[in-house]
C-alpha cells in the first residue's frame, strides 16, 4: 500500500485556555494494521482525532491524512471514514435520511446507504428516528457513516462502547477485516484488554503526551518485567540464599514467592545446589493491563480520592 | 470473511473519484431540512398566523373604512393590509433559520456535518441557500395567498388593490421577498451565537422590540429609527402608500438586506476560527 493512506501528526498541540489537552504530538498510523490509541480518560485521544479532522484547529503542529490537511481533502468522506461520538446525529431525523445526507455531500451513490445499513445490520430500522436508538444501535449507525464512503482510512474513537459482548466481536472483526483489506485503521480505546485482541500495533498517550509507538508484542516485552513464581517446602531459606545472590523478593500467593532480577534456569540451578527442593517454578509476564496501567499510572488525570497510588 | 466492510463492488481503497462540490452541499442541505419535523412545523405555524391575522386585519379594517377621516381615507393601502399577517409569520421563519444552525450544535450533529463537508464557507452557504430559498417559497405562496383573501374580505366595503395598479405587484412579491430575508437573518444569528435561546432572544430584540421602544423617544429620534432602523426600512417593499420620513421600497429593502449581508459576513468569518 502506498503512503498515500498515511495519518500523520506532527509536533501537533492543542491548548484549551489554561488546559494542555495535546501536547507535541507526533506518529504515523500506518495501513494494513489496526493501530490502537490507548490513553486513560482525559489523555487527549479524542482531541488529537477532532485535530485529525479539522474539527478543532491545532494550537500548533499538524496533522495530515495522505499528505494532505482533512479540510484540503477533495471529498473527505470517500477518503477518511470516522466514528467520533455516535450521538453526533439530529435525532429527528431517521437513520436513512442521516446518510443520505452524508452520501450527498460527498457525490456517494445513494444506493450505497442501503449497503451500510445492511453491513452493520440496521436494515430492520433504517426508517425509524434515530433519536429513539439504544447507544449500540448509535454505534452501529456511526460506524455505518464511516464506512458510507468507502474509505482508505478509518477511525474509531471508543466504538466499543455501548455495544454488546456480541457487537464488540463483530466489531472487533470488522476493524481486523478493514485492515486485512489494506486500509489504515486508528481506533482509541482506554481499555487495554480490548486493544489487545485487536490491534496490532499501539500508540499510548498520557495527559497529551506520546508515551509508545509500538508493536502489541513489542509493547509486553519492554513494558512489564518478567518474574518467577517459586513453590518450595523450604520457602523461607530458599529466600535467604536467593537473596544473597542478588535477586528481589517478594512474597506471593498461597505460600509461594516471586522472584524478579534472576531467571528461572538460574534459580532452578541454585535450589538445586543449596539441596532444596522446588514444587513450582514458572515465569511470569504482566499482562497488557498492567504494563498499560503502570506505564500510564502518572498521567492518569481522574483518580478516585482515597486511591492507594 | 463476514466482517469485509467494504461491501459488494468496491475495489481498491483509496482510489480518488470525483471532488465534492457545492451543489453536493446544497443536497445534503436540502435532505436535511426535509427530513426534520420541525421544518414543517414552522412553516405550519407560519402559514396558519399569515393567513389568519391577514384575513382578521382585513376584515376589520375594511370594517372601519366607512367611519375613517379623510386622511386615513388617504392612507389606505389594502395591499399591505392584506399582507400583515406575514409581519407575524415572519417570526415562525426566522425561528427555522435560527433552528437550521443551532440546532446542528445542541444535537452535536455539527461535528458530524463538518467532517463531511470541511470547508466552513461551503457549509455554512450551502445551509443558508436552502433556507432563503425554501423561506422564499413560503414567503411568495403566503404573500400572494393573504393578498387575494384579503381583497376578497375587503371588496364591498372599501377600495380593494388589484396587480393592475402601480406599486401592488412589487409590495405583494416584496413581502414574500422580506420574509426570505429574514429567514436568512435568521441563519446568520444561529450561526452567530450556536444557542437557539440566545438567538432567538436577540432576534425578537432586532425585529420587535427595539422598533417598539423607538415609538418612547423624542419624535425626531424616531423618525431616525423609523427611516433607517434595517428591519422597519426593509418593510417598505411590502407597502404601496409610504410616509414622508421612510426610504423607498427598494432602497429601504437594499438597507435591510445589507445589514443581513454584515451578519452573515460576520457569520462566516467565525464559523471559520471557531473550534467545534
Amino acid at each position: 500500500m502506498s503512503a498515500g493512506q498515511m495519518i500523520e501528526v506532527r509536533g501537533l498541540t492543542k491548548r484549551y485556555g489554561a488546559t494542555l489537552a495535546v501536547d507535541d504530538l507526533s506518529f504515523a498510523v500506518r495501513p494494513g494494521l489496526v493501530t490502537g490509541f490507548l490513553g486513560p480518560n482525559g489523555a487527549g485521544k479524542t482531541t488529537t482525532m477532532r485535530l485529525i479532522l479539522g474539527l478543532d484547529r491545532p494550537t500548533g503542529g499538524e496533522a495530515t491524512v495522505g499528505g494532505r490537511r482533512y479540510r484540503d481533502l477533495p471529498a473527505p468522506l470517500r477518503a477518511v471514514g470516522a466514528l467520533l461520538d455516535s450521538k453526533a446525529m439530529h435525532p429527528g431525523r431517521r437513520a436513512r435520511s442521516q446518510l443520505v445526507c452524508l452520501a450527498q455531500s460527498n457525490g456517494i451513490p445513494v444506493r450505497r446507504v442501503d449497503e451500510v445499513l445492511g453491513l452493520v445490520g440496521l436494515d430492520p430500522v433504517a426508517r425509524h428516528r434515530s433519536g429513539g436508538f439504544s447507544l449500540g444501535m448509535s454505534q452501529r449507525l456511526g460506524i455505518a457513516a464511516a464506512l458510507l464512503g468507502d474509505p482508505a482510512v478509518l477511525m474509531f474513537d471508543e466504538p466499543a462502547n455501548g455495544l454488546d459482548p456480541e457487537g464488540i466481536v463483530w466489531a472487533r472483526q470488522l476493524m481486523r477485516g478493514l485492515a486485512a483489506e489494506g486500509r489504515t485503521v486508528l481506533v482509541s480505546s482506554h481499555l487495554m484488554s480490548e486493544m489487545a485482541l485487536t490491534a496490532d500495533h499501539l500508540i499510548v498517550i498520557g495527559q497529551g503526551r506520546l508515551l509508545r509507538d509500538q508493536g502489541v508484542s513489542e509493547f509486553t516485552q519492554t513494558s512489564s518485567r518478567p518474574w518467577v513464581l517459586v513453590r518450595s517446602p523450604r520457602l523461607d531459606e530458599l529466600a535467604a540464599r536467593l537473596t544473597a545472590a542478588g535477586a528481589r523478593v517478594r512474597p506471593g500467593p498461597d505460600a509461594s514467592i516471586e522472584v524478579s532480577g534472576m531467571d528461572s534456569a538460574a534459580i532452578g540451578n541454585l535450589a538445586s545446589a543449596s539441596g532444596l527442593v522446588l514444587h513450582q517454578l514458572a515465569t511470569q509476564r504482566a499482562s497488557l493491563e498492567e504494563a498499560f496501567m503502570e506505564l500510564t499510572h502518572d498521567s492518569v488525570q481522574y483518580r478516585p480520592a482515597g486511591t492507594v497510588a | 470473511m463476514s466482517a469485509v466492510a467494504a461491501g459488494p463492488g468496491t475495489a481498491a481503497p483509496g482510489r480518488d473519484r470525483r471532488p465534492a462540490t457545492f451543489a453536493d452541499a446544497l443536497r445534503c442541505e436540502w435532505t436535511k431540512i426535509r427530513t426534520v419535523r420541525s421544518t414543517f412545523w414552522t412553516l405550519l405555524v407560519a402559514a396558519v398566523l399569515a393567513i389568519g391575522f391577514g384575513a382578521l386585519f382585513s376584515a376589520v379594517a375594511a370594517h372601519h373604512y366607512a367611519r375613517e377621516t379623510l386622511a386615513g381615507r388617504a392612507g389606505w393601502d389594502p395591499t399591505s393590509i392584506s399582507t400583515s399577517g406575514l409581519g407575524l409569520a415572519q417570526l415562525a421563519i426566522e425561528v427555522l433559520g435560527v433552528l437550521v444552525i443551532t440546532s446542528e450544535y445542541s444535537t452535536g450533529s455539527i461535528r458530524t456535518s463538518l467532517a463531511a463537508v470541511p470547508r466552513r464557507g461551503r457549509f455554512l452557504a450551502a445551509k443558508a441557500t436552502v433556507l432563503t430559498a425554501v423561506s422564499l417559497m413560503a414567503g411568495e405562496v403566503m404573500a400572494f395567498a393573504t393578498f387575494l383573501i384579503g381583497q376578497a374580505l375587503i371588496s364591498g366595503q372599501a377600495p380593494t388593490a388589484s396587480f393592475g395598479q402601480p406599486g401592488v405587484l412589487r409590495a405583494v412579491i416584496g413581502a414574500g421577498l422580506c420574509l426570505a430575508a429574514l429567514g436568512l437573518f435568521g441563519v446568520a444569528l444561529g450561526a452567530l451565537l450556536r444557542h437557539p435561546a440566545a438567538a432567538i432572544a436577540v432576534l425578537v430584540a432586532v425585529v420587535f422590540v427595539l422598533p417598539g421602544i423607538a415609538a418612547a423617544l423624542p419624535a425626531r429620534i424616531e423618525r431616525n429609527v423609523e427611516e433607517y432602523w434595517p428591519t422597519t426600512a426593509g418593510a417598505q417593499v411590502t407597502a404601496v402608500i409610504h410616509g414622508t420620513h421612510q426610504l423607498g421600497p427598494w432602497p429601504g429593502f437594499g438597507l435591510m438586506c445589507l445589514f443581513i449581508a454584515a451578519a452573515m459576513a460576520a457569520a462566516f468569518l467565525l464559523l471559520a476560527r471557531r473550534d467545534t
